[in-house]
């Protein structure tokens, strides 16, 4: 202890030994077995749709100065999922390598049109997570400010916003989608307008919970002291009323990313999402129910991995969920 | 005597609720001296946190300061005039709420709040927040706002301030964060702090504690106190002067010694006697009959006849202001609104005493043992 000297009394010893904040909430996380599967899998997604980034571009790129070194040297690089092999180069419908037709060359067997499948999974990772953590962050960003705001002051700002907010609650989420998507893309619908649609879709629920938590926020000493020391509305919402409130959001932000990736996937399945032929799970389910009867693993592979992705979000956002609720403490 | 820091006059704030207006503040007039400390006394309900708040026009819908003045170092904070089609407007000197927010909220006068465990904001460190409002309030860059926030620390009496400036609001005792609090109003070297019951949520070696420190701080940059309290021993302690309200309004208004010494108001005598005192047994303690009655329809005349001792008939008609029924040996005066005052005029020796009002004064008669039955 450098400079004390003004110590007047002595109620030191009082520090609080409870650990809460960042520390407290990762450390009850990956203390549960099921969240910190969860955790895994997530990474995992997170790693491999970030790797297919730097497949994608950096590993094809040479440096001048070290002519000889690529990323393609050390990094096992995959063919380009959307190209189509040329006649003769590739075969179609290729069961999987477990298969006794199928080979290690594509370990989950070929697509119609002779792309390796492994290839397409693996990229599908990357639109799937840029997609769910997109439309997510568009709802949350958007539910966040409209809810604080509207729970923050009250009175008619608070009626006229969320009389709008339920106006778009009350319609069902996929037909307002598919007609935002539609009437939005002039008839040629892309993943990118589903995405947009989706965030816009979930702003209302955002903005409920936010809502109802800033509420009870607002009713906090700490508001009322900031406001009597003379700080500007907005900051007080900026700096008191949103960090405070942040917590549910978080936790349903989590679990949204899951189901948001599902709708995005039931899109593309049912057209309005991706388009053929970008590597997308939902898009590539879309197109192997065709292929039923001849090659199963087709539809699998995609269900497999949406089922992996989201179950891995959602057992993540429930431990958070537990982790963050200060009820549930064992 | 030189003009007052803080002039209150006739400040009305009312709560408009659906079953009815709510007279939180009723007319009450007080004034607070450069490097004095006032204390506003009463229980639960008396009106004494919305009369802080509207110091500093931060009452909230329903609730609206609809009468009265309040004068700060010559500046309008509160102010209203009539117009020519006789309605009330408020005054063209009245400080805007812009004004008000950037420069006497924080930086003229500043509070105190009573709760330290909640005022607070638990997810930024002590230091940053304190370090924040220095920086807004003061205009000063990051790094000379640090270096005062943790100047303040150490005045306030917080050990190892450079260690403790990155810790959380729940790392902190509860009188750590009091002086916390206390350290952020004297942040801008405020004129007036409000203090809203500061020392209620502390036990009371803490609170102890914290009196001294406002006692040394108040003496060192003079700043001048509205101490807002139920606690008359904390009142004797640090107060020059009193304000002890009920039902929104002010019944007695003396320096500290007069007003223990020369109690001349019924409620505030309850007050005193509801004290707990390490002499007197719970069953010997007189607590105050009753319950504060509603603020929405108050008791006729007197707002405090009907727990009163000493109530007579004259006292259900006759609504009493307050008025000087004594100066004290400095030249101070004391009020107090109770028609026993012979300034009244008002017939109480005359009028019959009423049934409940004897009822309680036989019972303190025959106080022990156990005759306390009752409620």
């Amino acid at each position: 202890m450098a400079v004390g000297e003004s110590q007047l009394e002595t109620d030191t010893g009082s520090r609080t030994e409870v650990d809460y904040g960042w520390r407290h909430t990762v450390s009850t996380v990956m203390g549960d077995t099921t969240a910190r599967w969860g955790f895994y899998i997530v990474a995992f997604v997170f790693l491999v749709s970030a790797y297919t980034m730097v497949d994608s571009n950096l590993a094809r790129l040479t440096f001048g100065a070290f002519e000889d070194f690529t990323f393609a040297e050390w990094l096992p690089i995959f063919d380009h999922p959307e190209r189509i092999p040329p006649p003769g180069e590739g075969e179609s419908n290729v069961p999987p390598a477990f298969h006794a037709e199928g080979s290690m060359a594509n370990p989950l067997g070929t697509d119609p049109a002779g792309r390796d499948y492994f290839t397409r999974i693996v990229y599908g990772a990357q639109v799937s997570v840029s997609v769910g953590v997109v439309s997510t962050l568009i709802g949350f960003v958007g539910g966040t400010i409209i809810g604080a705001v509207s729970g923050f002051y009250g009175g008619k700002v608070d009626d006229a916003l969320m009389r709008a907010v339920e106006t778009v609650y009350a319609i069902p989420p996929l037909i307002l989608i598919i007609v935002f998507t539609v009437f939005v893309s002039g008839g040629s619908p892309d993943i990118i307008y589903a995405v947009f649609g989706v965030g816009i879709a979930f702003i209302p629920v955002f903005a409920r919970i936010i809502r109802s938590e800033v509420l009870s926020v607002r009713e906090m000493d700490y508001i009322e002291a900031a406001r009597a020391s003379g700080v500007k509305n907005r900051d007080i919402i900026r700096r008191h009323v949103i960090p405070n409130s942040f917590a549910p959001v978080l936790v349903y932000a989590t679990l949204q990313i899951g189901v948001t990736i599902l709708i995005v996937a039931g899109l593309s399945f049912l057209g309005y999402g991706a388009q053929p032929p970008t590597p997308d799970w939902g898009q590539m389910l879309s197109v192997s129910h065709g292929y039923m009867h001849s090659n199963v693993w087709l539809s699998i592979w995609p269900g497999v991995a949406i089922l992996l992705t989201i179950m891995g979000f959602n057992l993540f956002g429930d431990g958070l969920q537990d982790a963050l609720d200060p009820r549930i403490d064992d | 005597m030189t003009d007052p820091l803080l002039r209150v006059e006739n400040l009305t704030t009312q709560f408009f609720t659906e079953a009815g207006t709510v007279r939180a503040v009723d007319s009450i007039s007080f004034e607070v001296h450069e490097g004095e400390i006032v204390g506003l006394v009463g229980e639960s309900g008396a009106g004494k946190s919305v009369a802080s708040m509207s110091l500093l026009r931060l009452v909230e819908s329903p609730g609206e300061i609809v009468a009265g003045e309040i004068t700060y170092k010559g500046r309008t904070i509160f102010g209203l005039e009539e117009t020519a089609d006789g309605s009330l407007s408020e005054r063209p000197e009245m400080l805007s709420e812009e004004e008000m927010r950037r420069e006497i909220r924080g930086n003229e006068i500043a509070v105190i709040f009573q709760d330290p465990m909640e005022s607070l904001n638990p997810v930024f460190t002590v230091g940053g927040q304190l370090r924040e409002f220095i920086e807004l309030n003061r205009g000063l860059s990051k790094r000379v706002a640090r270096e005062e926030a943790i100047r303040m620390l150490r005045e306030v009496g917080i050990p190892d301030p450079e260690g403790r400036y990155e810790e959380y609001p729940h790392q902190f005792s509860g009188g750590m964060r009091q002086r916390v609090l206390i350290a952020m109003a004297l942040a801008c070297e405020p004129s007036l702090i409000i203090a809203d019951e500061p020392t209620t949520a502390l036990d009371v070696t803490v609170e102890g504690q914290i009196l001294d420190l406002v006692d040394d701080l108040q003496e060192k940059y003079g700043t001048s106190f509205i101490w807002v309290t139920h606690d008359l021993g904390v009142v004797a302690e640090i107060c020059d002067r009193v304000n002890v309200m009920y039902l929104g309004e002010i019944v007695e208004q003396a320096p500290v010694d007069d007003l223990f010494y020369e109690t001349a108001h019924p409620y505030t005598e309850a007050l005193l006697e509801s004290m707990p005192r390490p002499d007197l047994t719970v069953e010997e303690i007189q607590s105050i009959r009753g319950v504060m009655p509603s603020a929405i329809a108050p008791p006729s005349g007197c707002r405090f006849h009907p727990r009163c001792r000493y109530a007579r008939e004259a006292c259900k008609r006759v609504h009493p202001d307050p008025r000087r029924v004594a100066t004290s040996a400095d030249g101070e005066t004391h009020r107090a609104a109770c028609l026993r005052h012979d300034v009244f005029e008002s017939g109480y020796e005359a009028s019959a005493p009423l049934e409940h009002a004897t009822a309680l004064s036989d019972r303190e008669v025959e106080r022990p043992p156990g005759g306390e039955g009752g409620e």
